[in-house]
């Protein structure tokens, strides 16, 4: 605990988040306008002249819709990785078990999800299922399992050259046992390390799905329409962009700053 | 056939070497012969680059945005006013029947490549539009033609099976444009005509470039310009920022509203909002429940205020309409008040038709910037009758035209109706409206069989009424013309009564 206090880019970077998550958590059940209300007569409002943050140009309140926005594109997120976190680490596990013809087929398997973008595979998806957030969770989820594939089995590897492991196997353990008794628990650190990192880049890539048209349909609102809707006003409505823009890129760079703040908290080698 | 379609890409860097080099020169040569004497070339911007220059065998507006009036003649022409003129056919003379119409056709006119025009080149023309295997856009036109004789070189007789009152309206429309054998199968990408300006080049991405025909029949016309180019430019922001920069003289149909604002301050443009032909409808499905039910689809016309949709979705530019009609168009009737916004009203029919709860239902929505925002403002004012429209973004033309145009397949859907006097495609059977109404159908035909153009216009109105009542589709509004251009620039049409960029007036003011 005295070590996490002692590291500035931890704490910023948790602030944020959770500054991120309470305002998402909050937009549930309160926003200070409805946030798909339109008032025409109130378009493209300066921040401060209507509400907090102003209005676009169907006059709905633009700080309601950030919030909604913050909740709409975390709770992909989450799902999404958490989708691409629990298959990914579950087949890296599971090859580093069997290794073999296995690890060879799964770990090309991941260079070929690897080599489609994401935005390439939710495009593909959306002409088969429609876009919305099941298309935009499946898309990033997709992505997402390579990474964690990757991760967990070289870090089950190591695991499984250590002593106590190799003791466990020469008594005649189950591997499927070793695995959750010794191996899960000692890669976790880095899954959850890996699983922050990867919010904000499926924060970053779900704005990006929908500045494109692909994420949920309107009127809910995400950061990514948003932007995408501001493009025109730029001239006459700057903050419809950098309202939207500043929120994505402060959420990134907090769920980064977090991500790396664990990462050196978590390693076993630092012991200053 | 309708709508805008955007493409990305645009040469920039090749603009940018041109730009580079065309300074250089300047500067090298001084500054005298610019400041001297009037400009003679200018550079006319569009949204849209077409896949061809053909007009006789592809329906994409922008064909003829190029090459109509430019390249392109027809026997009849379509003046800026919308009013029918002669042009390759000197005079005409149409039977009291109806159903003789002998032209008077022009000598002396030679197309690009110096083949004559003459009757036999008209009846190859005509003939091959209205053929078996002709892919005109715009075929049906030519349907009501039985035979084209040639008893001379200048006169060209059509005889009709049944009379057609519009045909000499239809003849002036870019897919009704005279083509020469010879150079008839090239004309996509190098097309040959008869018109003030011969095609020079066309780079794919870029621009098209055309250059004054010296020999051009029409001697009663001085044309000013040397050298004209249609740049495309896709991206409104990229559109606003090229005429600013001067790299683009004119944007007769700047793509933003919202944008147009940004012009005010600039002294050396000029912006001028006309009319057009594209009628933003929104089209219901109206064999599909529950918009089989008339009451349903007035309930729904009188929750929408059209004021407000033109507000929010074009910045206040367009003019509401009642039915499938422009102003511009002959025998308007403004019936904007037959249902009235009144979202009252429009609850408790909804109630009558048995949905005091409202419903639910998909509008397929292309991804062009008025038919996404046109919808988001439906999407709310259904909302305060009780209604819950969800909005299905349907990529145009390819898959719009697949699932909506073609298959029907679709709840309610959104489109701007580019083609003028086209009210009588309600009475298309097959059509995506799925709209059958025999009284329709008889006041359309009565049309044709009329040639007074009094009686046609009565006409035209009790179409638009009845239209009006049975609310096929949503009328909403007309599109404006966003011209923005040079103030220098003279010449260009400020409306659109058909669409088009007709440089054949176009000048520099000195």
């Amino acid at each position: 605990m005295r070590k996490a206090l002692r590291r500035p880019v931890f704490l910023i970077g948790l602030a944020i988040t959770l500054a991120l998550f309470a305002v998402a958590l909050v937009a549930i059940v309160w926003t200070p306008f409805p946030p798909t209300k339109m008032n025409i007569v109130q378009k493209l409002k300066a921040p401060l002249d209507f509400g907090l943050l102003g209005t676009d140009q169907f006059g709905r309140d633009v700080a309601s819709m950030l919030m909604v926005g913050a909740w709409n594109s975390l709770s992909t997120s989450i799902l999404a990785v958490l989708l691409g976190a629990s298959i990914g680490t579950a087949t890296g596990v599971i090859v580093a078990m069997r290794r073999g013809w296995l690890e060879l087929v799964v770990m090309r398997g991941c260079d070929i999800v690897f080599a489609v973008p994401p935005i390439l595979s939710a495009m593909m998806l959306g002409a088969f299922i429609g876009s919305g957030r099941f298309t935009a969770i499946i898309a990033i989820g997709v992505f997402m399992v390579p990474v964690f594939a990757r991760l967990s089995l070289g870090a089950a590897l190591q695991i499984w050259t250590r002593d106590y492991v190799t003791a466990a196997v020469s008594m005649g353990r189950p591997k499927a046992k070793i695995t959750l008794v010794h191996v899960l628990p000692n890669i976790s650190n880095q899954i959850i390390v890996q699983v922050t990192i990867q919010l904000g880049l499926a924060i970053l890539t779900e704005a990006g799905l929908s500045f494109l048209g692909l994420g949920m349909p309107p009127p809910t609102p995400t950061w990514g329409r948003m932007l995408a809707d501001a493009q025109t006003f730029l001239g006459q409505a700057p903050w419809l962009a950098l309202m939207p823009g500043l929120a994505i890129a402060l959420a990134v760079l907090g769920l980064n700053m977090l991500g790396d703040g664990l990462r050196d908290l978590l390693d076993p080698r630092d012991n200053s | 056939m309708m709508g805008r379609t955007t493409f990305l890409g645009s040469a920039t860097f090749l603009k940018s070497a041109a730009f580079g080099l065309v300074m250089s020169t300047g500067l090298l040569l001084g500054q005298t012969g610019a400041e001297a004497a009037a400009k003679t070339a200018i550079t006319v911007g569009m949204a849209i680059e077409p896949a061809g220059l053909d007009p006789t065998i592809a329906a994409p507006v922008a064909i003829g945005q190029v090459t109509w009036q430019n390249i392109f003649e027809g026997l009849t022409t379509i003046d800026k006013d919308g009013k029918v003129k002669p042009q390759l056919a000197e005079s005409w003379q149409i039977s009291p029947d109806g159903l003789t119409y002998t032209f008077k056709l022009r000598q002396g006119v030679k197309y690009h490549n110096g083949v004559a025009f003459d009757s036999s080149v008209a009846k190859y023309s005509i003939d091959r539009a209205r053929g078996a295997d002709s892919v005109n856009p715009q075929k049906r036109y030519f349907a009501s033609i039985d035979t084209v004789e040639t008893p001379d070189a200048s006169t060209l007789v059509l005889k009709l099976k049944q009379p057609a009152g519009s045909l000499l309206y239809w003849l002036g429309w870019p897919s009704s444009t005279i083509v020469e054998p010879k150079s008839a199968a090239d004309n996509k990408t190098t097309p040959v005509g008869t018109g003030p300006f011969k095609f020079v080049s066309w780079s794919k991405g870029s621009k098209v470039d055309l250059a004054r025909n010296a020999d051009y029949w029409n001697k009663s016309i001085s044309l000013k310009l040397d050298t004209a180019a249609f740049r495309f430019i896709s991206d409104p922001q990229a559109q606003a920022a090229a005429l600013k920069a001067g790299d683009v003289d004119a944007f007769p149909e700047f793509g933003a509203p919202e944008l147009i604002k940004s012009f005010e301050g600039d002294k050396r443009l000029t912006t001028v909002i006309g009319n057009t032909e594209l009628k933003v409808v929104a089209g219901m499905n109206n064999t599909r429940k529950p918009f089989s039910d008339k009451k349903v689809r007035q309930a729904l016309m009188m929750a929408v205020d059209r004021a407000t949709v033109v507000e929010g979705a074009w910045s206040g530019f367009g003019t509401p309409i009642g039915s499938h009609y422009t102003p511009n168009d002959r025998g308007y009737k403004d019936l904007t008040g037959v249902y009235p916004y009144d979202a009252a009203k429009a609850k408790a029919l909804l109630a009558e038709a048995g949905f005091p709860n409202g419903f639910t239902f998909t509008i397929k929505a292309p991804q062009m910037a008025y038919a996404q925002r046109t919808s988001q403002v439906l999407q709310a004012m259904f909302a305060e009758i009780g209604v819950t429209m969800n909005i299905e973004t349907t990529e145009f033309p390819a898959k719009w035209v697949a699932d909506v145009l073609k298959a029907a397949d679709y709840d309610m859907t959104i489109v701007a109706h580019a083609e003028p006097m086209d009210i009588d495609i309600y009475s298309r059977d097959p059509y995506y409206f799925n709209y059958k109404n025999p009284a329709f159908n008889d006041v359309l035909k009565k049309v044709e069989m009329t040639s007074d153009a009094a009686g046609q216009e009565k006409l035209y109105g009790e179409a638009q009424t009845i239209l009006s009542n049975d609310v096929p589709a949503l009328f909403l509004f007309v599109m404006p013309k966003l011209g923005v251009w040079d103030g220098k620039v003279k010449g260009l049409w400020e409306n659109e009564p058909i669409p088009s960029n007709v440089l054949t007036d176009v000048h520099w003011e000195e």
